[in-house]
């Protein structure tokens, strides 16, 4: 049996604060296998994001165990990609200076870094933006311009926190597509993120649902579309039935 | 379309912005003038314009000497402040317990009177550069500190943590997060410091100098030469006007984000620049 890239045993944290406790996630067991595309869904304050950060090492489980590539238990940080949910790009630094971070981190310098990153700029639609501040970029931009800087950490493991959030439908749905085909290209093992139950389905080989706070794994569901997946395949019948039954998992009456 | 037509009948933008000041300080010298002449008060009350500019004049030798020399006290009190404040916005930063000590110190040293400090460093360090240099940096050092401690606690916790999950060291996370984030407050800071340094370098002369502008400005005050003294006085806020644009021009090229067209548009329509 292959080893999982990334697993959590029975895993348990609580946050302590102004005299009270939140319980933000409650024996959670996840493996995610070499090349999976998870995504991840669960209602506002199911203790999502809080998966990442004890994933990524930000946060130490109060209870279990988180293992990346079967023995990479302790000290995680530096071992996956990770992107926030909010885009966290530095605004004193160019969309180009942006996405070279994590190679400037890894010790590359910093011409070296930019001529490897502007390679990869038409891939991200940024080719053109690449010396402009984030602040004069659109929504859209920012976040390609994070998932380029994600990419760049060169990790094969990525945790992608609600991308396309706050993006409207038309934006939201070129990029999930086009995410589709980048990932496609590299490969890596991705858990994602989002709200969007439909979201959720086109994206995933497997979708995790969570439960309310305290967030709880309440469903693991294998999606029955086939790769590449295409717009079209929404409307079939496997789509709706699946969309039903992660509908019913997160206890909206179908 | 609308826009581009509307730029070219409009003047360009320098000169509307340059026009109200304009107008308003000629039409002050023209009420001061009047008022000098018409009141018929004696010249060592009120002079008018064109004397203080004679006198100023007929005195460049000295003036340019101490003009020179308190240049020269603003400078090195200046520098001092920089590096004393900073270090001391570092330290506070580093450590809580740090800051919890020296913040009522560094409030409590804005409270001490300079006029009546002055005369103590004239007694303890002599009439030479030191004392007047002790007294800009006694001015300026505060307001660096305070807006560069506030500016290093201004990084967001998120973009630091982000940082970290990237396998950053501490000394990466200070130079790309801590820093940069830092400057945009530092740069008020130092911008009202370097505003008041010009004023405290003359206090500490003329309280007890052997030369400076301070100086000439308390022999020319003795000797009932108002207009020296209202000539010493343009040139004092001349200097202080002409640190606040280079430390507003230096601060345009440092941090060309802050002040990136979005930003500059915002502040257009505000009127202030
Ligand atoms: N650093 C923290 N300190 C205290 N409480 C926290 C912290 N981080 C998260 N929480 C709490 O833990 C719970 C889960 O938060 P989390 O951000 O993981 O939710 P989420 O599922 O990502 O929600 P959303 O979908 O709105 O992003 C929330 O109740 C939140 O208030
Ligand atoms: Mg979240």
């Amino acid at each position: 049996m292959t080893i999982p890239k990334v697993e959590l045993k029975q895993v348990s944290k609580a946050f302590h604060g102004n005299g009270t406790t939140v319980q933000a996630l409650a024996d959670v067991s996840l493996r995610v296998m070499e090349g999976e595309f998870v995504t991840v869904i669960g209602p506002s304050g199911s203790g999502k994001s809080t998966l990442f950060n004890l994933i990524v090492g930000l946060l130490d489980p109060d209870s279990g165990d988180i293992c990346l590539d079967g023995d990479v238990c302790a000290n995680r940080a530096g071992r996956v990609g990770y992107m926030p949910q909010r885009d966290l790009l530095l605004p004193w630094r160019s969309a180009l200076d942006n996405a070279i971070i994590p190679l400037e981190l890894a010790g590359m310098s910093r011409d070296e870094a930019r001529e490897k990153a502007r390679a990869m700029l038409p891939m991200f639609g940024l080719e053109a933006f690449a010396d402009s501040y984030p602040a004069a970029l659109s929504g859209g931009m920012r976040q390609r311009a994070a998932l380029l800087r994600t990419i760049l950490t060169e990790r094969d493991i990525l945790l992608l926190d609600e991308p396309f959030g706050a993006l409207d439908a038309l934006t939201r749905r070129d990029l999930q597509d086009w995410l589709l085909k980048v990932w496609g290209r590299f490969g890596q093992t991705v858990i994602f993120i989002t709200h969007d139950v439909e979201e959720a389905l086109y994206l995933g080989d497997r979708v995790i649902v969570l439960s309310a706070r305290p967030g709880r794994v309440v469903k693991s569901l294998t999606v029955e579309l086939d790769r590449p997946r295409r717009r079209g395949m929404i409307a079939g019948g496997a789509f709706g039935r699946q969309m039903a039954e992660l509908l019913e998992a997160l206890g909206v009456t179908v | 379309m609308s826009d581009s037509t509307e730029h070219r009948t409009r003047p360009p933008r320098w000169l509307r912005e340059a026009f109200p000041p304009a107008l308003l300080i000629v039409l002050a010298i023209l009420t001061w003038h009047a008022a000098a002449v018409e009141s018929g008060l004696a010249s060592f009350i009120l002079p008018t314009p064109a004397q203080v500019i004679a006198a100023g004049w007929e005195t460049r030798a000295i003036l340019g000497q101490a003009i020179l020399t308190t240049m020269i006290e603003t400078a090195l009190g200046l520098g001092i402040a920089l590096a004393f404040g900073i270090l001391i916005a570092a330290a506070m930063d580093l450590s809580p317990f740090l800051r919890r000590a020296l913040y009522p110190i560094l409030v409590a040293s804005q409270t001490v009177q300079i006029l009546a400090i002055a005369p103590l460093l004239i007694i303890w360090f002599g009439f030479g550069l030191l004392p007047k240099v002790i007294i800009v940096v006694l001015i300026c050092f505060f307001p660096l500190a305070v807006s560069t401690a506030d500016g290093l606690a201004s990084s967001d916790p998120d973009l630091i943590a982000l940082l970290r999950s990237m396998g950053a060291s501490r000394g990466q996370v200070w130079r790309m997060v801590r820093l940069p984030s830092a400057l945009p407050a530092f740069f008020s800071g130092l911008r009202v410091a370097v505003t008041y340094s010009v004023v405290g370098a003359t206090i500490g002369e003329w309280v007890g100098g052997s030369q400076g502008l301070g100086l000439y400005m308390l022999r020319s005050k003795n000797a009932l030469a108002t207009d020296q003294v209202f000539f010493a006085m343009l040139i004092t806020s001349v200097l202080s006007i002409g640190l606040f644009v280079l430390v507003y021009l230096i601060e345009r090229l440092a941090l060309p984000w802050y002040y990136s067209a979005q930003r500059k548009e915002q502040w257009e329509e505000t009127g202030i620049f």
